[in-house]
């Protein structure tokens, strides 16, 4: 083996998962993005743009806020929910969306690309380009266009082309293919906007790093409101990138537990569900070496949930390895299950979530009581549920005309 | 040491080394046994090595062309198992080199080793795998060598300073990509494949085989001047997907006037 095959081979791995499996015109550029990224990440000019973009434009630091209803009414733990439904464009996604878009701007790149499950990544995406004047394209799954259509009209509004994706199953993972053949025909001037902590070495650790902010902020946050720890910190999963944020700074404390909710759909029992963690076995795709829903034969699953944001087959590789390792634990909560919490904050507190987050809520509602009153956990509330609105309707049996 | 460098030493009949021809098709679109009959008629027709797609639910180096020919054989029932039965049933009737090309998870799901004692027993030359880039390779190149089926590495038109790397540990044969993007056919091809080439052969004496985008007989006798071989996917497959059952006749005089093309005569 040479020395470059030796140095290169664990590269970008957490435990055996993660890795560069994508095709070889992508490879220069991967490398490249590398370079720009360690040589950024600690260039005080970049990081002094960056904490300024996001104290000034996407409304950093985002609230902490105590849920004294929903605490009084579970009657264990005090729940906080961090508020990345406040930011600007309505969830966590703007903060790895404007580091990456200034990092693409630095390597000289022109237009920025990216995939989009519910549309937030995609308005994210559209929002940075705009305002770093940027030419931006979305792709995203035909079904989902369907179901999020005010999303699109937003994205198109901000002056991206959304481009909607007919192969396979049209959603979110065929948004993924997508976008990785376009930007292998045009890697010179574009860059790809990943919007989780998935995908070859070094999105997961870029992405990672760009959503950290979560935890570093609610980890002070909570210190000063409590002087203490949380119990729990709980938060969706679907690629899982508000997760690992909210994840990260507290992964060396050990007292704390992770929780990450990923989409059960109808059930783990039933052919309908998202839950990579729960039903997945380890693979190689879109990338990364991790857990995936797949068949006897590696053929990729079709997955389900009613959360566009969450339909993908996929988990980022430092979960599979914060799963293996038994830091983190992985629960599947069902769409029942995040219906009932989401029109549960509605009433109790106010406040109308993300279909996603209120996976993440459904499980915050049974670990709360079965922890003291003395204790806190910590919520993310990733996104706003504005987009989700008329899909609750539907599900209830109600219909809305949007 | 496969069976592939024989694809690579056609002469003309002055003696002169000419180009190979190369053709692909997607395993089991429509079925297994057209594409056995499929695979024989290229044969026929002058193919000099076959290149058979894994059928894969998700094959992003691939165009429209290729993906839904991979939707296709999937739909009709095509696992890996039956394209080892594919590859074994056409080494009883053809000694031309025949190669898989996979994307990675079908091959992991099945266990490295165990594919690659499968791949030997049925008489699989090599591999072709495009999300396997160079620096993962090292994952599947024990059990790949110890079986006897070589690697191909594909090369793209940015791989700049990886191409020595590349070609040093390279086996069988360089796939080179003529141009960026998935598979499909292209109207012209741009890219400086002379120079890429001279850069390869100043490191290896693997032959080069130059893929993506070929289609016309032209293409096909401009690249076969300057490559060892001339591998056609999209043009193929996409005769297969408009003549279906019926496309063997299609293919074999399609793969002809390619290969009359390729071999300069």
């Amino acid at each position: 083996m040479s020395n470059v095959q030796r140095s290169f081979q664990r590269k970008g791995r957490f435990g055996e998962y993660g890795g560069q499996y994508i095709p070889e015109t992508l490879m220069n550029e991967i490398i490249n993005l590398e370079k720009a990224y360690n040589h950024y990440k600690d260039d005080p000019d970049f990081v002094a743009e960056l904490d300024g973009l996001l104290k000034n434009y996407a409304g950093r630091p985002s609230m902490l806020y105590y849920a004294e209803k929903m605490s009084a009414d579970l009657g264990g733990a005090k729940i906080y929910l961090k508020r990345e439904d406040m930011n600007h464009t309505g969830s966590h996604k703007i903060n790895n969306v404007l580091g990456q878009a200034l990092l693409a701007k630095r390597m000289g790149k022109t237009r920025i690309i990216a995939e989009t499950g519910a549309g937030q990544h995609g308005v994210a995406a559209a929002t940075a380009a705009a305002l770093l004047g940027l030419e931006c394209e979305i792709f995203m799954g035909k079904e989902d266009t369907d179901r999020q259509r005010l999303n699109v009209y937003r994205m198109e509004l901000l002056g991206a082309k959304v481009n909607a994706v007919t192969s396979g199953t049209q959603t979110l993972k065929d948004a993924v293919n997508e976008t990785m053949r376009e930007w292998v025909g045009r890697v010179q001037d574009t860059h790809y906007v990943l919007g989780s902590v998935m995908g070859p070495h070094p999105f997961p650790t870029i992405v990672r790093d760009f959503q950290s902010v979560i935890s570093k902020e609610a980890r002070s946050q909570i210190l000063e409101r409590e002087g203490k720890l949380p119990a729990a910190v709980v938060a969706c999963v679907g690629g899982g990138s508000n997760a690992i944020g909210m994840f990260y700074n507290f992964i060396p404390d050990a007292t704390v537990k992770l929780i990450g909710c990923e989409a059960a759909g109808h059930g783990v029992d039933t052919p309908k569900h998202a839950a990579t963690i729960a039903k997945g076995s380890v693979g190689i795709f879109h990338g990364m070496k991790s857990y995936f829903c797949q068949n006897d034969e590696g053929q990729i699953a079709p997955v389900y949930s009613i959360s566009a944001g969450l339909d993908y087959p996929g988990i980022g590789p430092e979960h599979a390895h914060l799963h293996d390792t038994g830091r983190a634990q992985y629960v599947p909560v069902s769409d029942e299950a995040a219906v009932s919490a989401f029109e549960y904050l509605a009433r109790t507190e106010g406040i109308i979530c993300a279909i996603e987050s209120a996976h993440a809520l459904a499980h915050a509602r049974i670990l709360a009581p079965q922890i003291g009153k003395d204790e806190n956990i910590i919520i993310c509330l990733s996104g706003r549920g504005d987009k989700d609105v008329s899909a609750i309707a539907k599900y209830r049996g109600e219909t809305i005309n949007e | 040491m496969s069976n592939i460098n024989k694809a690579f030493q056609q002469k003309d009949p002055s003696g002169k080394p000419r180009s190979a021809f190369i053709g692909f098709l997607t395993g089991g679109d429509p079925s297994m046994e057209k594409s056995e009959e499929f695979v024989l008629e290229m044969i026929r027709a002058g193919a000099d090595l076959v290149e058979i797609g894994v059928p894969f639910s998700d094959p992003i180096a691939e165009g429209p062309v290729i993906q839904e020919a991979n939707i296709r054989a999937l739909s009709a029932g095509a696992t890996v198992e039956k394209l080892f039965g594919l590859v074994k049933s056409l080494r009883s009737k053809t000694d031309v080199p025949l190669v898989f090309l996979t994307y990675l998870n079908p091959v992991f799901h099945y266990g490295y080793d165990p594919f690659f004692k499968r791949a030997r027993d049925a008489g699989l030359d090599g591999i072709i795998i495009p999300d396997l880039p160079f620096e993962e390779q090292p994952e599947v190149r024990e059990s790949a060598s110890k079986y006897g089926v070589d690697i191909i590495s594909l090369i793209a038109p940015t791989s700049e300073a990886r191409i020595k790397e590349i070609a040093k540990a390279a086996t069988g044969y360089i796939y080179l990509v003529s141009s960026m993007g998935v598979t499909g056919v292209r109207s012209e091809i741009k890219t400086d494949l002379g120079s890429i080439i001279a850069a390869l052969r100043e490191t290896t004496k693997i032959p080069v085989a130059v893929g993506f985008g070929i289609h016309t007989p032209a293409q096909a006798a401009e690249i076969g001047k300057i490559a060892d071989g001339v591998i056609v996917g999209s043009a193929i497959v996409k005769i297969i997907a408009e003549h279906g059952a019926d496309a063997g006749n299609h293919v074999y005089e399609y793969v002809r006037r390619m290969k009359i093309a390729v071999a300069g005569e």
